[in-house]
């Protein structure tokens, strides 16, 4: 291993020391003066979450009737939200879960943005299935299991509840993995800090941090231990998610190869989502030499390995419908290409299984440009990979008399670009009052952490 | 420099932790269990003031007229029925006839306009109730109504929540009484209840369905 370090494409930028890197991230935050750019930034993620609490105030005073959804598409905008942010989400997991089991060192500089970007996913996507009742306090006895005034309980064979349960687990234990990270920092943010104020408040957060040996001992124990139980939720959470969709019995949608496919797609569209928050982040604060090109380019390779998989599932999904031999798999099949909603699929087809190929090749995968573009089609792609599933398989029903057409109001755009803005103002107040990079695992890679004779 | 907090600071905050997940946990059981089964939200035992001053103590209990006497339609439809006002001239047009009290029910007779009783057992509109079902399968009144022979003014005497209805759709037997005791007001449960219930739902074929269809149509 003493070798190793001189072949190793670096992943950190050269010169750093425990001294630097403390510095820079940490005066990201305490710095007195705010950039220009983040007000500029935070007041257009500000102003579209004004736009969701109007639609959601509108929702509360009207109803679902305000969206475009009716039979026989009963399910409409607030799944196919639900489904894309809970599956930007799993990003966050996987990197500081299993990425950490498998000591991979390059993690150490996006983990903990990935980790916020994985909460607030979360919490946009748990908005929908309560606001998609029309009348949300409601949701209190048809999601959760309680002894309620009417007598009933939730129908335990039901996915949705499976669904309630692997949500709520995930966001718990992703919550908890996110701020037991933060503490070490939260100390050092403390320590830095000049005004008392801002010195109780993070004091506060680091909960009485400092840094002795049996700190670290138990630290690193919680660490562990959390992301053992993180593991299992990257798979577990998007394949009950997909169970919701393969347990019904309606063509295009009840398939076993849906777990994996959804999965693989959650992970997909995540580290997109990551590339996305990434590539603007380490230009506008100048953190070329913590999040590398070395980064971007795993990434990529992350990026071109699940679309394979994703590309796969699509093969798998028109392969079974020929193969079933049923007239209405290839019906669905058919309508899915061909159909009135046909172009879709095409351009589905275009982000997810032709833009990532652009991966196979060097020269795209480490220039941060081609990345963010390719990020932002593979956003809107796994986007509209949703409302083929949701869309296109509900909107020719068995009987071509209860045949329709789906299309969105106004009211649903808003309501999703309003979680957008949920999500972006979240980011905004996160790179703001927390370090967006992990402060005492970036002081692990630096050379100064390696014994005198691994040094570089 | 001076330590950034006390030393009692750890104890408060083990003890924060603790008390918020208990008052957390207080707060859920207020919201979910005491308040939807209050009778602030189900408005249970509140007598309710109506437009004349109909005692049904008076006129059930004292008098001893028969619930259907002014509920004509309960055993042969869905909805027991409010008496007109013709109902109240066929005695009063001869009694009480100049009682200052009973002007509202005289003026309703002259000009055709009904009298706006207060519904007391209001069910919500998704709920389908069928009272003729139930009293002619060995529901009493009493069973649901409570005593109304004792009230003035009648109030709701059980929750009418959800849970209410299931209770006895799942286990009728612990409420069924003989046909010919429905609409005794007096009526006391035996102490062979479950005994005589169990027969009663044989013999009267009660299966009362608990589908979501059978009361949301």
């Amino acid at each position: 291993m003493a070798s190793a370090p001189h072949t190793e494409p670096r992943i950190i930028g050269p010169g750093h020391t425990f001294a630097t890197v403390t510095d820079k991230i940490a005066s990201l935050v305490l710095q007195k003066k705010t950039p220009l750019g983040w007000f500029v930034g935070f007041a257009v993620a500000f102003g579209l979450l004004q736009l969701l609490l109007v639609s959601v105030a509108l929702l509360l005073a009207r109803g679902v009737g305000i969206w475009g959804l009716n039979i026989p598409v009963g399910w409409a905008f607030a799944i196919i939200n639900f489904v894309w942010w809970i599956g930007i989400g799993h990003a966050g997991t996987l990197i500081s879960a299993i990425l950490l089991l498998l000591r991979q060192q390059w993690r150490t500089s996006i983990n903990r943005f990935a980790e916020a970007m994985t909460l607030f996913a979360v919490a946009c996507a748990g908005l929908f299935p309560i606001i998609h009742m029309g009348r949300p306090w409601v949701g209190a006895y048809w999601l959760l299991p309680y002894p309620n005034t009417m007598g009933i309980w939730p129908n335990f064979r039901s996915p949705l509840i499976w669904d309630v349960f692997a949500v709520s687990t995930y966001a718990t234990v992703s919550a908890l993995f996110w701020f037991v990270g933060l503490i070490p920092d939260l100390a050092t943010l403390r320590d830095r800090a000049t005004n008392k104020f801002v010195k109780i408040l993070y004091g506060m957060g680091a909960m009485g941090w400092r840094g002795s040996a049996r700190h670290w001992n138990n630290y690193e124990m919680a660490y562990l231990i959390l992301a053992g139980l993180s593991t299992p939720l990257v798979v577990s959470v998007h394949t009950v998610v997909s169970f919701d969709f393969a347990v019904a019995n309606l063509p295009g949608w009840h398939a076993t190869i849906f777990p994996p496919y959804f999965v693989a797609g959650a992970i997909y569209a995540g580290f997109a989502m990551v590339l996305t928050l990434a590539i603007p982040l380490r230009k506008f604060y100048g953190l070329e030499d913590f999040i590398t090109d070395k980064h971007l380019e795993n990434m990529g390779k992350v990026l071109l390995a699940t679309s394979l998989i994703v590309v796969y599932g699509y093969t798998m999904e028109a392969f079974m419908a020929w193969y079933s031999g049923s007239t209405f798999e290839r019906f669905m099949i058919w309508n899915r290409m061909f159909g009135s909603y046909g172009w879709t699929y095409w351009v589905l087809l275009f982000c997810n299984l032709l833009t990532p190929q652009l991966m196979w090749f060097k020269r795209f995968r480490t220039r941060a440009g081609w990345l963010f573009a390719v990020a932002m089609v593979v956003n809107v792609g796994m986007w509209l990979e949703r409302f083929v599933i949701v869309v296109t398989s509900l909107h020719r029903d068995f009987l071509p008399s209860s045949w329709g057409m789906y299309s969105p109001t106004f009211w649903d755009w808003a309501t999703f670009l309003g979680t957008i803005g949920l999500f972006l103002t979240l980011f905004f107040l996160f790179i703001r009052f927390l370090p967006a990079i992990s402060i005492f695992e970036m002081r692990t890679i630096v050379p100064e952490a390696r014994l005198e004779e691994e040094r570089t | 420099m001076s330590q950034l907090f006390h030393p009692a600071a750890n104890s408060i905050a083990k003890i924060s932790v603790v008390a918020g997940a208990l008052a957390a946990g207080l707060v859920a059981i207020l919201v979910l269990f005491v308040l939807p089964r209050s009778s602030y939200v189900t408005r249970q035992h509140e007598a309710r003031v109506q437009p004349v001053p109909f005692y049904h103590a008076h006129h059930v209990g004292s008098m001893g007229i028969d619930c259907r006497y002014c509920h004509t339609s309960v055993d042969r439809s869905a909805v027991a029925g409010i008496p007109p006002t013709k109902t109240c001239m066929n005695c009063h047009s001869q009694i009480w006839n100049q009682a200052p009290t009973l002007e509202p029910v005289r003026e309703s007779w002259r000009t055709g306009q009904p009298i706006e009783w207060v519904k007391v057992h209001d069910l919500p509109d998704f709920v389908y109730f069928n009272h003729s079902a139930h009293v002619n399968k060995g529901v009493g009144c009493s069973t649901c109504h409570g005593r109304v022979d004792k009230m003035s003014f009648v109030w709701q005497e059980e929750s009418l929540l959800m849970e209410w209805c299931l209770e006895c759709h799942r286990q009728p037997e612990k409420f069924l009484r003989p046909k010919s005791e429905v609409y005794d007001i007096t009526y006391q449960a035996p102490a062979n209840q479950l005994e005589m219930g169990h027969q009663l739902v044989k013999e009267y074929d009660v299966y009362p369905q608990v589908t979501c269809s059978t009361c949301h149509r």
